[in-house]
């Protein structure tokens, strides 16, 4: 099918054949710090993410915890005053070297907003819009995309009859899945989510926790999340940040049940934050 | 111990009503002013014009005949220099706007240029005439043409784009630029395919307003050498040509030796206010239209 082809190729100087190691590493934090101007924002960072987890990523507001997932796809650069040290690789590789490019890592991160951000544009130009930015301009292969995408993103049977209308007459939910359906159009390896359900009702929460479930085996996911009932539902690692550091990084069940940091014990059982 | 002494309200209340009441007469009155000036103009204007405008007047060749002089030639020499000033100050005006909004660098530089737009905006009409002068007309020798009046306009009125667009940029929202970027797109895809798009509508607003202005200007003209007395109509931009305001003010000029000339620029007024409004409300709607889609 054209569509895997695509990917295969664009895929092919960086990411290694995923089948050799079972559970390979996605991303590898060394030594990352971070600065917005004057403040220190991430402090000495080590992390390892493996792939097809669900890794969440808990604290209170200010720790840090966004400042991290967009350090991962350097959406943090947009803010003209940022400084970074240390590294993270992407599957291997620097995501700060010179030859890989923010465009290049993008396409194989993509990343879901804390807000719903669709483009003021119809549900199929919504979906379309990745596939475009990379060239696939065949309208059959689109409209494949566009089919995979939304049943991926478990939105299909609500909008197939609707496809040409604009997206900013869908729900929030709905919208916030319609972005999780266009992040999956560029075909990503890794998806970011930014408090993706902190702007969503209960039920459409559900819809998208049930939807990262599904996802989780095809691709690996790093969610922030203000919830940690949110957490510890749906993650299988859980990082704990705290004033910019990782305090505790383990299996989502022993972060839960048995923390080995006071810190950690404090904020998941509802002391402070 | 209460701070409020009841008596001492009542007593003031009265004053203090009627102080309200003077003060929203002030004000109306303040704007009364201003709409009554402008409906006396418009009303002499009118019935100077009354009987003058006509089919023929529109699309007849000027004449030192009162009867049989039209403004045809000031309505294509108008288009003329329309067909200059809209793609030059779009393309430029634009451009700067692209450049300064999402790739210059927040920095001094960049205030500068910010700083230096403004002041340009200031810049008398009659200063940029003088520069069209020296450069178009004579530096490039283009004499006094549709290209080269076209060219000064657009330096005139490009200010009023930049800004324009600088702010129809600034305000689509982030989240939809983060949307493009995070999907891998470079930056010219993200501009191309969501930042202008949104941005349109303000753009258009924008090149309208300017273009009227550009439309009812006449002091780098005069400087320019534009003429008034131009019989041939201009076939293209390198051509002579003579727009509404300057027939509008050699007629008022001459209405000295020849009483009906003033007629013929009172219809010329009415024809130029109407082109005008016209284009200034088609800004107003595209704005109403399009406003906080958000």
């Amino acid at each position: 099918m054209t569509v895997s082809t695509f990917t295969a190729n664009s895929a092919a100087n960086t990411v290694k054949d995923k089948t050799e190691s079972k559970k390979g590493m996605v991303y590898n934090t060394k030594d990352l710090n971070l600065w917005y101007g004057e403040t220190h924002a991430l402090k000495n960072i080590n992390l390892e993410i493996q792939e097809n987890d669900v890794t969440a990523i808990i604290g209170p507001s200010g720790c840090g915890k966004s400042t991290y997932i967009k350090t991962l796809n350097r959406m943090v650069e947009l803010t003209p005053i940022v400084k970074i040290s240390g590294d993270i690789q992407y599957r291997e590789k620097s995501i700060f070297d010179k030859n890989f490019k923010v465009e290049d890592l993008r396409t194989h991160v993509g990343m879901v907003f804390q807000k719903p951000n669709p483009f003021p544009k119809s549900i199929y130009e919504n979906v379309v819009y990745g596939p475009k930015i990379h060239g696939i301009r065949d309208k059959k292969v689109l409209d494949q995309i566009v089919e995979k995408s939304l049943r991926g993103a478990a939105i299909w049977d609500e909008v197939k009859d609707r496809l040409h209308e604009n997206a900013y007459g869908l729900s929030g939910g709905q919208q916030q899945r319609l972005c999780i359906a266009r992040c999956l159009a560029i075909e990503p390896d890794v998806i970011l989510m930014d408090e993706p359900t902190s702007a969503l009702d209960p039920i459409s929460t559900l819809k998208v926790e049930e939807l990262v479930q599904e996802l989780k085996k095809d691709f690996s996911i790093i969610i922030v999340t203000h919830n940690m009932q949110q957490a510890a539902r749906i993650s299988d690692k859980t990082a704990f940040f705290l004033n910019g550091e990782v305090i505790e990084y383990a299996d989502t069940d022993v972060i839960f049940s048995n923390p080995t940091d006071k810190r950690t014990e404090d904020y998941i059982t509802g002391r402070f934050g | 111990m209460k701070h409020i002494d009841t008596k001492l309200v009542e007593k003031k209340m009265g004053s203090r009503l009627t102080t309200n009441t003077v003060a929203k007469n002030v004000f109306l009155a303040a704007t009364l002013f201003g709409l009554l000036v402008l409906v006396i103009l418009i009303y002499r204007v009118v019935a100077d014009s009354i009987g003058w405008i006509d089919f023929e007047f529109l699309t007849n060749k000027l004449s030192t005949d009162p009867e049989k002089a039209g403004i045809m030639g000031a309505i294509s020499g108008t288009l003329w220099l329309m067909v200059v000033v809209a793609p030059v100050t779009m393309i430029l005006g634009v451009g700067t706007a692209i450049y300064l909004e999402e790739y210059a660098k927040k920095g001094r530089l960049q205030a500068f240029i910010q700083t230096n737009i403004s002041n340009l905006a200031g810049v008398p009409s009659i200063v940029f005439g003088i520069l069209g002068l020296t450069v178009f007309a004579r530096a490039l020798g283009l004499g006094n043409i549709v290209l080269a009046g076209g060219l000064t306009m657009s330096l005139l009125v490009l200010p009023v784009v930049v800004v324009a667009s600088q702010e129809a940029i600034r305000a689509v929202p982030q989240f939809l630029r983060e949307a493009s970027y995070g999907m891998g797109a470079t930056k010219w895809q993200t501009i191309k395919n969501v930042v202008l798009p949104a941005a349109l509508p303000g753009i258009l607003t924008g090149v309208i307003l300017a273009l009227s202005r550009a439309i009812g200007e006449t002091a780098p003209l005069v400087v320019l050498g534009i003429p008034a007395l131009l019989i041939p109509l201009p076939d293209g931009i390198f051509d002579k040509f003579t727009v509404m305001p300057m027939q509008i003010y050699y007629w008022t000029l001459d209405s000295a030796l020849v009483a009906e000339y003033a007629n013929l620029a009172a219809g010329t007024i009415v024809i130029l206010l109407l082109v005008l409004f016209i284009m200034n409300s088609i800004a107003v709607l595209i704005r109403n239209k399009f406003q906080r889609r958000f």
